[in-house]
């Protein structure tokens, strides 16, 4: 077919599409807002999973009692479900005793505030806990806390509460907040409101370790020990050193010292323990939750396919009222393959049109939503260039668009040929 | 079976030939031979000095690009081109005929502009969507198309048939005019014989066509 998309073939395929404005006007709309939900998707995609990895950063090992990796992991870091065992504070000092422990952070789960979890922990959590590349927790307001009954709240947790600085606030026990499982003669004070993180610590409330404790002096089992009632000032002259705790979040001297550490703690003779490195644990719970990610881009990627059959019906459909446009071409000299070349031309056209179009939208969506994403789910979703992949994708499509043009071309290619000159209208 | 047998035929160059015939007596598929869309079944058919059944299809092309302008009988015109751009597509096509109007104006456009001029389109009209233009004044622009690039033979296929008497004379008068400037050959296809005075010579394609008349023969 030689040279068929000629400068005066692009020219009236340009002309035509102009002239049948509403049509491609529509037509060029749907392809750019399915372009647009792939390329907002993929993005999205790619972001959630980067906010997901950031979620735990510069912890060397976790280490629980014995336990799947992934479970560890779950309670630990993103606060779901519950541990099924403790580790006692011996093996926990025993364990932070070793040489090769930079530092350790022992945290103590179980107990809720409103939907919440509340997180015992000390001091150096604030210190050492670290997300994203190695951001550290910061306060928005207040400080640390000093006395035994404060409480530190992570920023949704006192944006949705609606919690200042120097409220009580009431610690149930138990994931559910009922109200006979509530610890209400020992009220806490809020000192501290963390900075957005965009992680789990938004949603929990930290107090200490002893005020852990100290909350649970009159109880066994889970409930309160009939006839025992500790005052919260009596509470404080008890010892209040911890006796077990749910986990701890340890730095390492040396990187090198991870897997050496990760078997110390994994045969531990004095109880059966879990070490997990974050990173690994973080992406084998990634390729679980990960399906429904691609769940999402395939139902995006079917989106542009009915954007591109949009396309191919208007073609189509069109393709019969221009039997007469294209004889009038024959009869000037087109050739068949000026024809071909034409509707190719235009789904071209198209294709580009709709892909410019719905990335000019989704960059003006982006910038329009952004803020609000990551300040409802803490997701930062930058507004950089197209990445590879995305250009691979891109260039599917356009391929795609190739292939579904190629259709009513090759008709409107056999209609010419048929038709000669004299078609019946 | 098929639907034209001619013995022989024979068109002079500059010649201006009134093709009659009703409905059904080959006047599509004289047409259809003569501009190179399809080659005869049967025997020899030399165009311009060209042996047209010995030409593949896209030489074919070539050949009406470079040599043939086409009349039909409505709805001649692109309808998302301009009256101006409709006259030039031609050229676009054909380096040929656009090496001969660049000869005869120094721009695609004046010689378009002459050619409209010449076939009464008035300028204000040049830059119209060509669907704002009445049937006349589109056969007009069609006929100036047809003109672009002095093809040496100019096909029509009953253009005049959606005109009225008068406009019918005049446009005919303004054809022939620029026609005979150029020295092309018309070939003028019309079951109107009204019209047959004003040309050389008129052929009646059915009188000559003996597959008409054998299907007229084995019709009673």
């Amino acid at each position: 077919m030689g040279a068929i998309i000629t400068v005066p073939i692009l020219r009236l395929a340009w002309k035509s599409l102009l002239n049948r404005w509403v049509t491609v006007g529509l037509t060029l709309f749907s392809i750019a807002l399915s372009v647009m939900l792939l390329m907002g998707v993929e993005r999205l995609r790619v972001e959630a999973r980067e906010s997901f990895a950031n979620t735990l950063s510069g912890t060397d090992l976790i280490a629980g009692a014995r336990t799947g990796g992934v479970q560890l992991l779950l309670y630990s870091v993103f606060r779901l479900g519950h541990a099924t065992n403790n580790i006692s504070w011996e093996s926990y000092l025993d364990i932070a005793a070793q040489k090769s422990v930079a530092w350790t952070v022992p945290i103590s789960l179980g107990d809720s505030h409103r939907g919440y979890r509340v997180l015992g922990t000390t001091a150096e959590y604030f210190k050492h806990y670290r997300y994203a590349v190695n951001e550290h927790l910061a306060f928005d307001q207040g400080q640390s806390f000093s006395d035994l009954y404060d409480a530190v709240l992570g920023a949704e947790v006192a944006k949705k509460l609606g919690y200042e600085l120097g409220e009580a606030i009431i610690i149930a026990h138990g994931a559910s907040d009922v109200s006979f499982a509530r610890h209400d003669d020992k009220p806490f004070k809020v000192v501290g409101v963390l900075k957005r993180t965009g992680t789990p610590v938004d949603r929990t409330v930290h107090v200490s370790l002893e005020a852990i404790e100290a909350i649970h002096i009159d109880w066994q089992n889970g409930a309160p020990l009939p006839g025992l009632s500790t005052s919260a000032e009596q509470a404080r002259s008890k010892d209040l050193t911890p006796k077990a705790i749910t986990a701890v979040l340890m730095g390492l001297k040396s990187k090198i010292l991870t897997f050496k550490m990760q078997r110390f703690i994994n045969d531990y003779k004095e109880e059966p323990l879990t070490a997990i490195l974050p990173g690994v644990a973080l992406s084998e719970l990634w390729s679980v939750i990960g399906i429904a990610e691609n769940a999402l881009l395939i139902i995006s990627a079917f989106v542009v396919i009915v954007g591109l059959f949009g396309m191919l019906t208007v073609l189509l459909a069109s393709l019969n009222e221009r039997r007469r446009e294209m004889a009038i071409l024959r009869s000037v000299g087109a050739r068949p393959g000026h024809i071909f070349g034409l509707i190719m031309g235009e789904t071209a056209a198209l294709t580009l049109g709709g892909i410019s179009l719905g990335l000019g939208l989704l960059y003006g969506l982006l910038f329009i939503a952004r803020p609000m994403i990551e300040a409802h789910y803490g997701i930062h979703v930058p507004i950089g260039g197209l990445t590879h992949y995305e250009l691979l994708l891109l260039g599917i499509v356009m391929l795609a668009g190739f292939v579904v043009g190629a259709l009513p071309a090759y008709r409107a290619y056999r209609l010419s040929l048929a038709d000669g000159l004299s078609m019946r209208i | 079976m098929p639907v034209l047998v001619l013995d022989e035929l024979c068109i002079e160059q500059g010649e201006r030939v009134f093709i009659e015939g009703p409905s059904g007596s080959g006047k599509s598929t004289l047409l259809s031979l003569l501009s190179g869309v399809v080659v005869p079944q049967q025997g020899t058919l030399h165009v311009l000095g060209q042996q047209l059944e010995q030409l593949n299809g896209i030489q074919r092309d070539h050949f009406r690009a470079h040599h043939v302008g086409y009349i039909f009988q409505l709805f001649n015109l692109i309808p998302y081109l301009s009256v101006m751009d409709n006259v030039m597509l031609p050229c676009r096509f054909s380096k040929i005929r656009h090496v001969r109007a660049l000869q005869r104006s120094s721009t695609l456009e004046i010689e378009a502009q002459r050619l409209l001029g010449q076939l009464d389109i008035a300028g204000k009209l040049w830059h119209f969507p060509v669907t704002t233009l009445s049937v006349g004044q589109q056969q007009r622009v069609a006929a100036a198309r047809a003109l672009m690039g002095a093809p040496e033979l100019l096909i029509a296929d009953e253009p005049t048939s959606s005109l009225d008497g008068n406009r019918r004379k005049a446009f005919l008068r303004l054809l022939f005019d620029e026609c005979e400037q150029m020295g092309s050959t018309v070939v003028f296809v019309s079951h109107d014989v009204s019209l047959e005075k004003q040309f050389d010579r008129t052929i009646h394609l059915a009188a000559i066509n003996r597959a008409s008349t054998q299907a007229v023969w084995e019709r009673s």
